[in-house]
């Protein structure tokens, strides 16, 4: 009984710590605003992932032209996401809207 | 300069034409603006109905499957507003005028095929787009009085505007 309390108290603290040093494995968000990622550049870490938040009333995609394979659909109002497994620095844009460009900064944890 | 070039050319100044004298007879009401904006939105999905009828060009598809997708969402977003405002949208000389012009080109668009039509259709997208964009800035927007459709219209001219440089990109590579 002792020995469980204290594990979970380790475990807690353990929480608490990974937490204030920023663990990779956050969500980071970009927010989508009159047709611009915001921020259009972005440093995480490797592990962590990306939440795009479109708050734009037309449909946008993140697709990557350079250092990544993914093309996400974020749909009108919602948001969607994209973990960044590796380091590197990846280039992407809009393929509904060419003009919208971002790049991610990946670094390691 | 080509054919469709010229075309397009003409295209943008009857509708530069046909949209002053909406202009010149006082400025539009908040009814006539939601209607030309209206107007202009599904003449351009009509067009881009057009090309996925005709255009085996990826590229060219891809571009129209856009302009159905955003036109939509502007014209949903403007029947919304419309609706909330208690406005009924307002036919116009302009909103004419547009419809007029747009069908006429459509009907020689139809006659094209293959790499003649793509060029010819994604000119005209330059020249409407460019038309459409200066209406707004120089007449529409400065007129309107409601605030929520001089917002809506300012940010269609962000997305119309991206519209016309993707459509540029496109005419540079189908030359």
């Amino acid at each position: 009984m002792r020995a469980a309390m204290l594990c979970s108290v380790a475990v807690l603290l353990l929480q608490i710590a990974g937490a204030q040093v920023g663990i990779a494995g956050e969500v980071v968000q970009v927010k989508i605003n009159d047709l611009a990622f915001s921020p259009v550049d972005i440093t995480v870490k490797a592990g962590d992932t990306i939440e795009w938040v479109n708050n734009d009333f037309v449909d946008h995609t993140a697709t990557a032209t350079k250092g990544g394979n993914w093309d996400i659909m974020i749909v009108a109002g919602q948001s969607a996401q994209q973990q960044m497994t590796k380091t590197g620095t990846i280039k992407y844009f809009s393929r509904f809207h060419p003009d919208m460009t971002g790049t991610i900064y990946v670094v390691n944890d | 300069m080509g054919i469709s070039r010229i075309s397009g050319l003409a295209a943008a100044i009857f509708l530069a034409t046909a949209i002053g004298p909406a202009h010149a007879a006082g400025k539009p009401s908040d009814a006539q603006i939601a209607h030309i904006a209206y107007t202009g939105g599904s003449i351009d999905i009509k067009n881009a109905k057009l090309a996925l009828t005709k255009s085996k060009n990826a590229d060219v598809r891809a571009f129209a499957n856009d302009m159905v997708r955003d036109h939509t969402a502007v014209n949903d977003k403007a029947l919304a507003l419309v609706k909330k405002l208690h406005v009924t949208p307002e036919d116009n000389a302009t909103s004419k005028s547009l419809v007029k012009q747009q069908d006429e080109e459509r009907a020689k668009l139809s006659k094209l095929s293959g790499a003649a039509f793509d060029k010819a259709y994604i000119d005209n997208e330059v020249a409407f787009h460019k038309t459409v964009i200066g209406a707004l800035v120089t007449t529409l927007i400065p007129s309107a009085q409601n605030a929520e459709l001089k917002n809506l219209l300012q940010t269609g001219v962000k997305i119309f505007q991206g519209h016309e440089q993707h459509a540029e990109q496109l005419a540079s590579s189908l030359k």
